[in-house]
């Protein structure tokens, strides 16, 4: 199928499979109930289908739009306004690297740099072993542990370069990884579930990761009369291959668009000199 | 207890007040029974035998303010709800923490989520409200995992119900039904904006509103609605159980009482520190090590990247609402994220502005276009391909943003412009005249210093 649709207008997205479409059906309407009006629903309904196929299909789409008496364009309008929501086949970890000012400052742009060389893969692109889609994220509100790094929105913190390749590594190797804050993970599809509504039902989920991270801690022991701990640093050191360049600089990896000058194919570019 | 902040002091056990964070470092400090013996729900219980225009006047009186960013007092917010007018009622918190630097309702929430869900009885109670939300982030499971299992607790223990599960368990009369509803949002900074956020609860994009009306007259379902800061409303349960004298002993007479700094970037020790308001980063500097060893700091931000960026010059401003609006920017959300003399703040400046850029909604034209043309600008002149009067562009097209766009997002956008053009404009023309960026990136990693790393040396 290609990107542009062309000519006659797509038929409607087939249905889930019965027993797929019962056994949603039964997860929309307890959703559902939670809400005065149904419609609030949406965004959750939105990370229950993203649980079921990994992304927000056309199905899903149409799923959503059958339980709350929406149009698909409707649908489609919320879907497509949220990042979280995903619009194609991606890989099982999402691995997001922090690169909002203080984390990039930190590490994070040259964390994400290394990674995408070490996956060879770009941001938001997917490992070709299905295991791991690279991103980069902006600020999740744990920037006394910068760099911070996601993985499935468990938090990975204080990560260097090193530790950030290895953790990648096992992950693709299917080595069990821990984050530093949060529970064992679990899969792309099995976090949208959670986000959806559904409890973790994972015995001592919410245990892990203890009551509260060190950086959470430091004023209170502070108050407490006992010393501050000093910065936590990886005890792994953080260099760089020598076979590998580091991380040029500057580094900006987001929308919008490129200047004229990066992008010499649309010369009449936004910056463009006169004449130029 | 601390009382004000005295100026020279510098012992964290005189500076400090941990309320909110007093157990953190407990065992299983998330749970009902550990915040249970840690005097948890008891101003609840004072609270359900207040007649709920006491318990607003309490809180008014306490002088307890938004933390969420505006400083809008907490207590006035609850009154502005009208009573008898035959419609539901909701509370709304907003737990969307997304502002860049912003990092304390998260670890809040994550150890002592019980806090907050005491904070929304009580404030249901006031409000006459039977139903609450709560609008969490989506990308921090850890915490939605806390709070499934806080309200399902509290559920348990008959706090929250039916009105009769509530009568029969807490032994109190004329106890209304009682729904927390938990609800993940999708990634969206803009829905931190209580209009956008409500647009999103009730399932679409989340666009801020025009107001008037306000939140608290058509706010959710177009119902009289209350939008609070997660930590306005976790600071609600002390204030009832020991009293607005208690509160008011703390801070200052226009910003009183407590609240959690975020401390982050070059320093020893990043990390929360709560205290009463009107800490001067000094203070929480020489108390928790300073800035990391052999450097200085450059420039900070008083409460994320909203607020306009500060310098060493204001290393002495009372962290209070007052104080920081008096040195030319605002609390915001206590996010002190500090930069040493390594970091470029053009190159951070440009960062920002491409998060403002990706997180405009589009709704309005200053903001969607503006950020954008901002981003353009910046990259240029990051990469030594600008010219002397993109600056003034600069200045310009930020102001053409600020105070005209649709909400807050668009002046959150130019802050850092107009701030960074203060106080580092020679910066800025050493880019553009230097052709490039004078500062090395490596330099400012948090592992540069540590001998151990045998680092490769980066071109700027």
């Amino acid at each position: 199928m290609t990107d542009v649709q062309l000519g006659m207008p797509q038929l409607p997205a087939p249905d889930y499979p019965a027993e797929v479409r019962a056994r949603l059906e039964a997860d929309a309407r307890e959703v559902i109930a939670r809400y005065p009006d149904s419609r609030s629903a949406l965004l959750p309904l939105l990370h229950l289908v993203q649980s079921e196929e990994g992304h927000v299909t056309r199905t899903g789409v149409r799923f959503c739009a059958e339980m709350l008496g929406l149009t698909t364009a409707e649908v489609t309008a919320v879907a497509t306004f949220y990042t979280m929501y995903r619009r194609g086949p991606s890989g099982d970890y999402q691995v997001g690297v922090c690169t909002n000012t203080l984390c990039a400052v930190m590490g994070g742009d040259a964390i994400f740099e290394a990674l995408q060389r070490h996956l060879g893969v770009g941001n938001g692109e997917t490992t070709e072993d299905g295991k791991i889609t690279l991103e980069h994220i902006e600020c999740n509100a744990a920037c006394d542990y910068a760099p911070v790094v996601m993985v499935n929105w468990e938090f990975f913190d204080n990560q260097t370069v090193d530790s950030a390749t290895r953790m990648v590594d096992d992950l693709r190797a299917g080595r069990t990884v821990e984050p530093t804050r949060g529970a064992p993970l679990c899969t792309f599809k099995e976090t949208a579930r959670i986000l959806a509504g559904f409890p973790d039902p994972r015995p001592g989920a919410v245990e892990a990761g203890g009551s509260a991270g060190p950086a959470s801690l430091v004023g209170l022991r502070l108050a407490k009369g006992e010393a501050a701990p000093g910065r936590v640093v990886s005890p792994r050191s953080a260099d760089y291959p020598s076979d590998e360049e580091a991380p040029a600089h500057p580094s900006s990896h987001d929308a919008p668009q490129r200047t004229s000058a990066s992008d010499p194919h649309h010369p009449s570019g936004p910056v463009a000199e006169e004449g130029e | 207890m601390t009382v004000t902040v005295e100026r020279g002091e510098s012992s964290p056990e005189k500076l400090l007040a941990p309320v909110l964070s007093s157990f953190w470092d407990q065992p299983k400090s998330w749970t009902l029974d550990t915040y249970l013996r840690h005097e948890g729900y008891e101003g609840m219980r004072k609270a359900l035998a207040m007649p709920p225009d006491d318990v607003i006047a309490l809180v008014k009186d306490a002088g307890l303010r938004g933390r969420g960013g505006a400083g809008f007092p907490t207590g006035m917010k609850w009154q502005f709800i009208p009573q008898g007018d035959g419609k539901p009622h909701y509370l709304v918190v907003n737990a969307d923490e997304s502002e860049p630097g912003t990092c304390k309702d998260i670890p809040l929430l994550f150890a002592n989520p019980h806090a907050l869900i005491e904070g929304m009885i009580i404030a249901c109670h006031a409000i006459r409200s039977e139903h609450a939300f709560i609008y969490l982030r989506g990308e921090v499971v850890p915490v939605l995992r806390r709070l499934h299992e806080a309200v399902r607790e509290a559920y348990e223990a008959g706090y929250l119900g039916t009105g009769d599960a509530r009568r029969r368990k807490l032994g109190l009369d004329g106890l209304p039904d009682l729904d927390i509803t938990v609800h993940a949002g999708a990634g969206a900074y803009i829905c931190g904006e209580e209009t956008a956020l409500l647009d999103s609860l009730e399932g679409r994009r989340g666009q801020p509103r025009l107001r008037p009306p306000f939140p608290a007259v058509a706010g959710l379902y177009a119902c009289p609605t209350v939008v609070n800061n997660v930590e306005s409303i976790a600071s609600v349960p002390a204030i009832l159980h020991k009293g607005k004298e208690w509160f008011r002993s703390m801070g200052s007479e226009k910003s009183p009482g407590f609240t959690l700094y975020s401390l982050s970037g070059h320093v020893a020790n990043p990390g929360q520190y709560e205290g009463p308001l009107g800490i001067t980063l000094r203070q929480l500097l020489d108390m928790s090590g300073g800035i990391r060893p052999g450097h200085r700091l450059k420039f900070w931000t008083p409460g994320g990247s909203s607020t306009p960026l500060l310098t060493e010059e204001h290393l002495d401003v009372p962290l209070d609402y007052e104080g920081v609006g008096a040195a030319g920017s605002m609390l915001g959300t206590k996010a002190l994220q500090c930069f040493d003399e390594t970091t470029c703040v053009v190159r951070a400046v440009t960062r920002w502005t491409e998060f403002y850029a990706h997180e405009s909604c589009g709704k309005c034209t200053p903001c969607r276009e503006g950020t954008y043309w901002l981003v353009q600008l910046l990259r240029d002149i990051e990469a030594g391909k600008g010219r002397m009067e993109d600056l003034e562009k600069l200045a310009d097209i930020a102001d053409n943003i600020n105070g005209k766009s649709f909400c807050a997002l668009g002046d959150g956008a130019a802050s850092p412009i107009f701030s960074s053009l203060k106080y580092f404009k020679e910066e800025y023309q050493q880019h553009i005249t230097g052709g490039g960026c004078p500062f090395d990136p490596a330099k400012s990693t948090v592992w540069a210093d540590d001998p151990s790393s045998t680092h490769l040396g980066v071109n700027a």
